[in-house]
């Protein structure tokens, strides 16, 4: 960067600190307050100096960024410290032996965790594997099938409710029946699973003909109507105040102390989560799979193929919501209790956060973004008041400057080698 | 009939409410086919503008009228620099990407912009002064329609008459329009897009502006979650209607006031809120471009 450029630079970062200082002064300087009926207007001049400084610093280096970004976008590669990381893990994990160990390393830590860390350790691993199965299942409509689902909540929201209505209606019967509650678990995650498929599949009825944002703003209208049914239908779903004294799941007709059956519900949801991960990454490679992408793409052309649109969506929206249904349940098992304030729409934003800080589409991605976006918070409690707002610059810069996500998919792709006409099969896959 | 006229009113009042900010959400659509989620966020901001702006004015002393003007007047001026902040900061390193992007750093935006007014300001509700004066003609009509909801309905009419006038015969009009169409075409025939597009906002802005503080006046409190609800009520209203149509927010604006009203005044109160979004995937079944929408061809 010459000096004259630098020059430049700094007399622009001066005019933008300038113009934010303007912008924020109203709402960071000046505060109504309102005390004893009466209002007033207070001053607090000690914000102005951190507002001009870091809008000054921010600009700087904002500029600097896009310009580098869009640099960036020349090259095919560039090699960062941290890209260079990711290809050596890559490349060793491409070793079996390697692999092999380093799976059996994850699934010994994943194993001892609950009984090394205690159960307020986890507790919060489970709130966040149930977000991890979440936005696995949401990846699959917003990854793979490229539809905007924002009411994915309303899922969550029929699969707890399914637990949670399950237990207060046959829940009696069972225990004058002489059954242990505990079962009622067992019979409520499939039956959850076929509720909210079904539940998907209604969803994706109005949806079929509609493209992008309106698709969008359907999910989001859908989301809210269940919310406020379960909000509104009191004397079915017990309204505002929800279902509590759910059930935890006993272990094999023994009732578990709370200590034991956080443990017991965190090795169910490891489970899930195995079998998520498995069942994602068979849709992946098969034949919807590779139409659900082909979807995402490009549509006209997906259709012109042959690929049934139609059946696609409804088969994106079954299978995703299928997943948010067996989440529902696990939460309320979990929680014991459940509201609807607990399925709102910013639940839905956030299950999207997740995949896209964590890479929309790539399995990693998704179990990284949901693992990040809980266990952060956790851990950083006294940051917890700027939580969202943390959040919502991390979700435009991860979108400006890295809109792979942290954890991008690591698509297969084919490389033509073979030249000999000897040579059967050209495709090699790398 | 006389219950019917009265739901039929407030339904006017509330539709003519929800217009002033689906016609922003509207423009920029038609402009860069973009959800601005961060839309109902910037009403917000214009609301708290001129309670604080007037605040502190009022405890300067000045008269009534001027402190309404100035702060109507400064929560159009902040209104639209935010606006023009938020294309240029969160949406334009955006232009040429997936759609999907733009509408995700929106949302950011839209959660930035709430937080900010929480950690900044306060969680709780402020009464807001009802700086509207009550108008001595409506006396005799009173029942049916008060003089806040009389010029919400004006201004919104006002409003409408004036945007179509600027988009139809003016020149910068003119480049929007031929922006909407066809952004390459129009940089190639001279048309600055970048001015276009910031303008859009800041007009979309200005009117949000303009919402917020007649809202504001109207509902009596302000807080800082309430751009988000409203926001997606406009939202609806516009899709309705057939997003990018300035007729067809306004005519879904109505619809959905109408709509609403009706519904707690004959069904039930509880769901007044999902009543919005049942007409919306009903209308949306049947029409999936929205009522006054062009069908859009899909070509290669």
């Amino acid at each position: 960067m010459t000096r004259k450029h630098l020059i430049s630079e700094l007399r622009a970062s001066l005019f933008q600190a300038a113009w934010f200082v303007v912008l924020l002064f109203p709402f960071l300087v000046m505060k109504v307050n309102v005390s004893s009926g009466k209002a007033s207007v207070i001053f607090r001049w000690s914000a102005l100096p951190v507002v001009a400084v870091s809008a000054f610093v921010l600009s700087f280096a904002w500029r600097a960024a896009l310009r580098w970004n869009e640099r960036r976008g020349d090259k095919v590669k560039v090699r960062t410290p941290l890209s260079k990381v990711g290809e050596l893990v890559r490349s060793a994990l491409a070793r079996k032996p390697i692999r092999r160990t380093a799976i059996l390393a994850l699934l010994a830590v994943v194993a001892v965790y609950p009984f090394a860390l205690g159960m307020y350790h986890t507790n919060i691993m489970i709130t966040a594997l149930i977000y991890v199965i979440l936005a696995l299942g949401l990846n699959i409509v917003v990854g793979l099938g490229g539809l905007l689902n924002l009411g994915y909540a309303a899922f969550f929201a029929v699969g707890a409710y399914t637990y949670g209505l399950l237990w207060k209606y046959a829940g009696p019967s069972f225990v004058a029946a002489g059954i242990d509650t505990g079962w009622l678990f067992w019979i409520a995650l499939p039956t959850a699973g076929v509720i909210t498929t079904i539940f998907g599949i209604l969803l994706s009825l109005p949806v079929l003909r509609l493209r992008g944002d309106y698709l969008a703003i359907i999910t989001l209208a859908f989301g809210e109507i269940v919310r406020m049914v379960l909000q509104n239908s009191s004397s079915v779903t017990g309204g505002a105040t929800g279902i509590s004294l759910i059930p935890r799941p006993w272990f094999f007709g023994i009732r578990l102390p709370p200590r034991q059956a956080a443990t017991y519900i965190y090795y169910i949801v490891v489970v899930l989560v195995i079998l998520t991960v498995f069942v994602v990454r068979r849709i992946e490679d098969s034949r919807v799979g590779r139409a659900l992408e082909a979807m995402r793409e490009d549509e006209i052309a997906c259709e012109s193929m042959g690929v049934d649109l139609a059946r696609n969506k409804l088969v994106t929206f079954a299978l995703g919501a299928f997943w948010a249904g067996i989440a529902g349940v696990v939460l309320a098992a979990q929680t014991t209790y459940i509201n609807p304030d607990s399925f709102t729409l910013w639940e839905s934003i956030m299950v999207l956060m997740a995949v896209v800080i964590g890479g929309t589409g790539s399995i990693p991605g998704a179990i990284g973004g949901a693992l990040l976006l809980k266990l952060l918070p956790e851990y950083f409690r006294p940051l917890a008041q700027y939580r969202m707002l943390i959040y919502g610059i991390a979700m435009i810069v991860i979108i400006i400057f890295k809109p792979d996500g942290l954890f991008p998919r690591n698509r297969k792709h084919y490389t033509f080698v073979g030249k000999t006409p000897s040579d059967p099969a050209p495709g090699v896959e790398k | 009939m006389d219950y019917f006229i009265k739901l039929l009113l407030s339904g006017t009042a509330k539709g003519s409410i929800y217009a002033l900010i689906a016609l922003g959400y509207t423009m920029v659509y038609g402009i860069v086919q973009l959800i601005n989620f961060a839309h109902g966020e910037v009403y917000m901001i214009g609301g708290f503008t001129a309670l604080i702006i007037g605040g502190f004015l009022f405890v300067l002393g000045l008269p009534v009228p001027l402190v309404l003007l100035l702060s109507i007047v400064a929560s159009v001026v902040f209104s639209a620099a935010f606006g023009f902040t938020i294309e240029r900061l969160a949406y334009k390193p955006l232009r040429n990407k997936p759609r999907l992007s733009a509408l995700i750093s929106a949302i950011g935006i839209s959660m930035v912009l709430q937080n900010f007014i929480l950690l900044a300001q306060t969680e709780k509700y402020l009464s807001f002064p009802s700086y509207l004066p009550e108008l001595a003609f409506l006396q005799p009509v009173r029942e049916y329609i008060n003089s806040t909801q009389f010029i919400i309905l004006v201004t919104t009419a006002v409003i409408m008459v004036i945007l179509t006038v600027i988009i139809k015969f003016t020149r910068i009009g003119k480049a929007m329009r031929a922006t909407a169409q066809d952004k390459q075409m129009a940089q190639l025939v001279g048309v600055d897009i970048n001015r276009v597009i910031s303008l859009t906002f800041i007009m979309g802005s200005s009117l949000a502006a303009i919402g917020g503080v007649l809202i504001c006046s109207y509902m009596g409190q302000i807080n800082y979650y309430i751009g988000f609800v409203a926001g997606i009520k406009a939202f609806v209203a516009a899709v309705l209607g057939g997003i990018g149509s300035i007729p067809g927010a306004v005519l879904g604006s109505f619809i959905l006031g109408w709509t609403e009203s009706l519904g707690t005044g004959y069904i039930s109160s509880d769901y007044e809120d999902a009543y919005a979004f049942v007409i919306l995937i009903l209308i949306l079944s049947v029409k999936p471009d929205g009522i006054l929408g062009k069908n859009q061809k899909q070509k290669v």
